[in-house]
C-alpha cells in the first residue's frame, strides 16, 4: 500500500493496540539511531530510538527519565507550602502557571475562596506566561529548522521585558514561587501595573514583527506543511491537550470548558487548525498570543483594588481535612493537573502531577511513522515539551 | 452532568452484575469516585466511553496510590472459659469477655483514572481499581485498549508502584532505567545509600551519611590492606 | 512571486540590524561585566541575617526559633541554639543562634524562610557573584558571613526595609506601652510610693 494509505490506516480510531510496524521495502537493513539524550533539538535530555529505512522512520520509541527527580515522592515528605517552589521547576519556562495549577488543586481540596484582585493578578501573570511560552516555542521550532536562532532571539527580546516584570513583582525571573493557597504572595503596586501596561502595549508590535519574519516564508511552509498529521479522534483518545489538540481541530480549551478563576469574564476566541499538521500548530500558537494580548488588555483595565490574600489563610501548620481533589488549568503546554490525596496531616498523602508534555508524547510515534528523520525533529518540536515536566 | 449515583445506575442498567461501588470523597471538591471490579473493568470502561450521554472519550489522568498494610487494634467480644472461685468452689463457665486484638489489614495498590468528555464538555468522572494485595497479586486490567492516553501513564504506574497491567501493549519501565529493581513511589521504599558530601545535612540524613562513609572506608581499607 | 516571504523576512532582519546603530531599543545586548544594568529592587538571591546597630553579634535579630530550618524545602539551613540568652530589641532576653549555616549550593532562593520568620531576622540578599574555587566550604556560609546590617538592607531593598522598620517600631512601641501600663498599675496598687514614677521615659 502507499505511504499515505498506510498512515491513514494507522490513524483509524479502532484498534488502539499497536499495529505491526511498517514493513520496509527493498532489501536494506534497518539503521538504528539513538537521537539524544545529548542533542541540541530535543528540548532537554530526551532520547528517541528510531529505526530507519534509509531516511524513513519505521519505528520510534521515546525514552525519558533522564531528568527524573521523583518530585512526587519529595512532596510526600514536605508540607504543602514547601512543594510550591518545586512546582516552579516542573515546566521551568512557565513557572507561574505551574504555581497556579497547584494552588487551584489545593483550593479545590479545601474549598478556599480567592480574593478578586488575586484572581485578576493570576490571569495577568498566566497570560503573560502563555505569551512568553508560545513565543519561545515558536522560536525553538524555527531554530530546529536551521534558522540559527534569529527568530528565537526576537522572542527572547520580548521575553526579557516580561521577565523583568516578573522579577519586579515576585523577586525572581523564572522560579517565581508566587501563588499561594488562597491568593498571591505580595500585592502589585500601581507602578508595576503601569509598567505592565507599557509592556503589553509593545506586544502587538512584537507579534507583527514576528509574523512578518515567519509567516509566508517559503522554506517554513515547505518544511512544515503536510507533515506530522494528527487526526482529531486519535488526538482526543490519546489524551492530547493544549495547542496540539486545537491544531487538530478539536475545540477544547480548559479556560472555556472549566471556566476556572474568572476566565468567563474575558471574551476571547479559540483558534482551531484545519490541516492538523506542524504548520497549523505553529500558527495556532501565534494566534493564541494575540488572544492573550486581548485578555491582558482587558484584565489590566478592570483590575480592582483590594487584598491579594485572605488574612486568615495559614502559611504554617496548614492541614487540609482528609479527602482528595483533582484541579487542572490550561497551561501553555496543555492540561496541567494536580491530584492530591490528604489524610489530614501536614504533608500530602499522594501528590500527583498530570504532565501535559508526557501525555502529548504518546502519539509521537504515530505522527512520525513514514516521515523523514529530519521531519521527526520538527514534529517533536511542534509537540512543545519541556523535560522537567515529562520526567518530574 | 450526572451525579455519581446516576452514572452507577446507568452502568448497572447496561451491564448488570459489574460490581461498581461508590467511594465518597469527604473534601469540598465533591469528586466522588466509582470503584470498579477488575474482572469487569474493561467492559465498564468501554461502556463509559461509547455511551451517548456520557461520552467520556478523554482519559485525563491515570495514577497509582499505595495503601500499605495497617496494624489495626480493636476490641472484640469473645466467649472464653473463665475460672472463678464462688463460695470456695472452683467453677469454669463460659463468659463473654472483651479482648484487645491486633491484626494486620492487608494493604493494596490502587489505580485511579480521571475521565472527561471532550464531546459533551463535562467531567470529571473518577474510577478506581484495587489490587488484591501489595506483594504477589498485583495485576489489574489495562485500559489502554479503550483510551490510548493510558499507555505511558500505566507504564509509569508499573514503574513506580509495581502494578502489572494485563493487556498493555508494551509494559516496561518508563522513568527508571530498565535494570532497576524496586518500585520507588511505594511508601516503604528506602533510598539507596549513595551520599555525596553534604555539609548541612542534619538529623537522620547526617547519621546515614556518616554511616555510609564509614562503611565505604571500611570496605576500601579492607581491600587495600590485602 | 516565489521568494517573497523570504525577502520580507530579510527586510525585517535588515531593519533590526540597521536600527541597532541608531535606536537604543534595538540594541539589546549588555556588555557584561563592563556594563551592568541596574538591579530591580525586589530581586532575591540568597538569604542573609539582619542585625541592628554596629555589633553584628549583639544586634542580630535572629532568636534561633528554628522555624526557617523546619520550613526550608531543600533543608539548607542548619541552626544550633545557644544555651544562654541575650536581650533583643524590645529588651526581652532571647536565645540566639550559636551556629547558623546556610549552604547556598543547596538553597533555591524560594524565600519561604523570609515568609515564615516571625522576627524579621532573615531577608533576601541581591548578591549573585559568589563563585568560589572551593566547592564545598566556599559555598557554606556561616553566621558571620551571613550577618549584614540594617543599613545594608535599606540600601538594597529600600521600600521593603522601611516597611519592616515600621512593623518593628510598632511592635516595640506596643511592648513599651504594655510595660508602662503594667508599671503604673502596680504603682497604683502598691502601698509604697515608688522612687521613680514609672511614667517617665528614659
Amino acid at each position: 500500500m502507499t505511504l499515505g494509505a498506510f498512515i491513514q490506516e494507522k490513524n483509524k480510531p479502532e484498534g488502539w493496540n499497536r499495529p505491526p510496524a511498517m514493513k520496509p521495502d527493498g532489501d536494506g537493513e534497518l539503521l538504528e539511531v539513538a537521537m539524544g539524550p545529548h542533542h541540541p533539538s530535543t528540548h532537554g535530555v530526551f532520547r528517541m530510538d528510531v529505526s530507519l529505512d534509509g531516511e524513513r522512520v519505521i519505528r520510534l520509541k521515546p525514552v525519558f527519565g533522564y531528568l527524573h527527580r521523583n518530585h512526587e515522592k519529595l512532596a510526600e515528605g514536605m508540607s504543602y507550602l514547601g512543594s510550591m517552589p518545586f512546582t516552579d521547576r516542573l515546566d521551568y519556562i512557565c513557572s507561574l502557571t505551574n504555581n497556579w495549577a497547584y494552588a487551584l488543586a489545593v483550593e479545590e481540596l479545601t474549598g478556599q475562596a480567592v480574593p478578586e484582585r488575586a484572581e485578576y493578578l493570576r490571569v495577568i501573570l498566566g497570560e503573560l506566561t502563555r505569551i512568553v511560552n508560545h513565543a519561545s516555542s515558536i522560536g525553538f521550532l524555527i531554530q530546529e529548522m536551521g534558522a540559527s536562532g534569529t527568530p528565537l532571539m526576537y522572542a527572547f527580546k520580548a521575553r526579557e521585558n516580561v521577565l523583568d516584570l516578573f522579577e519586579a513583582l515576585t523577586g525572581a525571573r523564572m522560579m517565581c514561587n508566587y501563588m499561594r493557597f488562597g491568593g498571591c504572595r505580595v500585592d502589585a503596586s500601581p507602578a508595576w501595573l503601569e509598567d505592565t501596561r507599557k509592556v503589553v502595549a509593545g506586544l502587538p508590535q512584537f507579534v507583527d514583527e514576528f509574523e512578518r519574519l515567519l509567516t509566508g516564508n517559503e522554506i517554513l511552509m515547505a518544511r512544515c506543511q503536510g507533515i506530522g498529521i494528527l487526526k482529531p479522534e486519535l488526538a482526543v483518545n490519546a489524551g492530547v491537550t493544549g495547542p496540539m489538540l486545537r491544531a487538530s481541530g478539536v475545540n477544547y480549551d480548559i479556560r472555556k470548558v472549566d471556566g476556572y478563576g474568572i476566565y468567563n469574564r474575558f471574551p476571547f476566541r479559540v483558534p482551531l487548525g484545519e490541516h492538523w499538521d506542524v504548520y497549523d500548530r505553529f500558527m495556532i500558537r501565534l494566534l493564541e498570543i494575540r488572544e492573550s494580548i486581548k485578555i491582558l488588555e482587558q484584565a489590566l483595565k478592570e483590575i480592582p483594588t483590594g487584598t491579594v490574600m485572605d488574612s486568615k489563610a495559614k502559611i504554617r501548620g496548614f492541614r487540609p481535612k482528609p479527602g482528595e481533589a483533582y484541579g487542572r488549568i490550561e497551561a501553555p503546554k496543555g492540561e496541567l493537573g494536580f491530584y492530591l490525596i490528604s489524610d489530614g496531616g501536614p504533608n500530602p498523602y499522594r501528590y500527583r502531577v498530570r504532565p501535559p508534555s508526557l501525555i502529548n508524547l504518546t502519539i509521537l510515534e504515530d505522527m512520525s511513522l513514514g516521515q523523514n528523520v529530519a521531519d521527526v525533529v520538527l514534529i517533536f518540536g511542534s509537540v512543545d515539551i519541556v523535560l522537567g515536566e515529562v520526567d518530574r | 452532568m450526572m451525579t455519581v449515583e446516576g452514572i452507577k445506575m446507568m452502568i448497572d442498567a447496561a451491564l448488570p452484575g459489574s460490581g461498581v461501588e461508590i467511594v465518597p470523597n469527604p473534601s469540598p471538591s465533591g469528586q466522588h469516585s466509582l470503584r470498579l471490579d477488575p474482572r469487569h473493568a474493561v467492559a465498564v470502561a468501554k461502556f463509559l466511553r461509547d455511551d451517548e450521554e456520557l461520552a467520556l472519550d478523554f482519559l485525563s489522568n491515570a495514577t497509582g496510590v499505595d495503601w500499605p498494610d495497617k496494624e489495626v487494634t480493636e476490641k472484640v467480644k469473645v466467649t472464653r472459659p473463665v475460672t472463678k472461685t464462688l463460695e470456695g468452689v472452683e467453677q469454669t463457665t463460659e463468659e463473654i469477655v472483651e479482648e484487645t486484638r491486633k491484626r494486620v489489614e492487608p494493604g493494596c495498590l490502587e489505580a485511579v483514572y480521571h475521565l472527561y468528555s471532550v464531546a459533551k464538555k463535562h467531567g470529571p468522572v473518577v474510577i478506581r481499581m484495587k489490587t488484591v494485595n501489595r506483594t504477589d497479586q498485583v495485576e489489574l486490567p489495562s485500559l489502554t485498549s479503550i483510551w490510548r492516553s493510558a499507555e505511558f501513564q500505566e507504564r509509569e504506574i508499573f514503574d513506580l508502584f509495581g502494578i502489572v497491567f494485563k493487556g498493555h501493549p508494551d509494559l516496561r519501565r518508563l522513568l527508571m532505567w530498565d535494570g532497576f529493581k524496586d518500585h520507588p513511589m511505594r511508601r516503604d521504599y528506602i533510598d539507596p545509600d549513595d551520599f555525596e558530601y553534604e555539609p548541612t545535612a542534619h538529623d537522620e540524613v547526617l547519621a546515614r551519611a556518616a554511616a555510609h562513609r564509614a562503611a565505604v572506608a571500611n570496605q576500601e581499607g579492607g581491600s587495600a590492606g590485602k | 512571486m516565489l521568494g517573497e516571504g523570504l525577502l520580507k523576512g530579510l527586510a525585517e532582519t535588515a531593519r533590526n540590524f540597521a536600527g541597532s546603530f541608531v535606536s537604543k531599543e534595538r540594541l539589546t545586548t549588555v556588555q557584561y561585566p563592563e556594563q551592568r544594568i541596574a538591579p530591580i529592587e525586589a530581586t532575591r538571591d540568597f538569604p542573609f541575617l539582619v542585625y541592628d546597630g554596629d555589633d553584628w553579634q549583639a544586634g542580630m535579630r535572629c532568636v534561633a526559633c528554628q522555624i526557617c530550618e523546619k520550613e526550608c524545602p531543600p533543608k539548607c539551613i542548619y541552626i544550633v541554639k545557644s544555651t544562654d540568652k541575650k536581650p533583643d530589641y524590645v529588651g526581652k532576653p532571647q536565645f540566639y543562634p550559636a551556629r547558623f549555616d546556610i549552604d547556598i549550593s543547596v538553597c533555591m532562593s524560594c524565600q519561604i524562610c523570609v515568609e515564615v520568620c516571625p522576627f524579621e531576622a532573615i531577608k533576601m540578599d541581591t548578591e549573585f557573584e559568589l563563585s568560589t574555587t572551593d566547592r564545598f566550604g566556599g559555598l557554606l556560609f556561616d553566621r558571620e558571613q551571613l550577618a549584614k546590617s540594617n543599613e545594608y538592607y535599606h540600601r538594597i531593598h529600600p521600600t521593603e526595609a522601611e516597611a519592616v522598620d515600621a512593623v518593628l517600631a510598632g511592635a516595640k512601641a506596643k511592648a513599651e506601652a504594655k510595660t508602662t501600663t503594667a508599671a503604673i498599675a502596680s504603682a497604683v496598687r502598691g502601698a509604697e510610693i515608688p522612687a521613680h514614677p514609672a511614667g517617665d521615659g528614659d
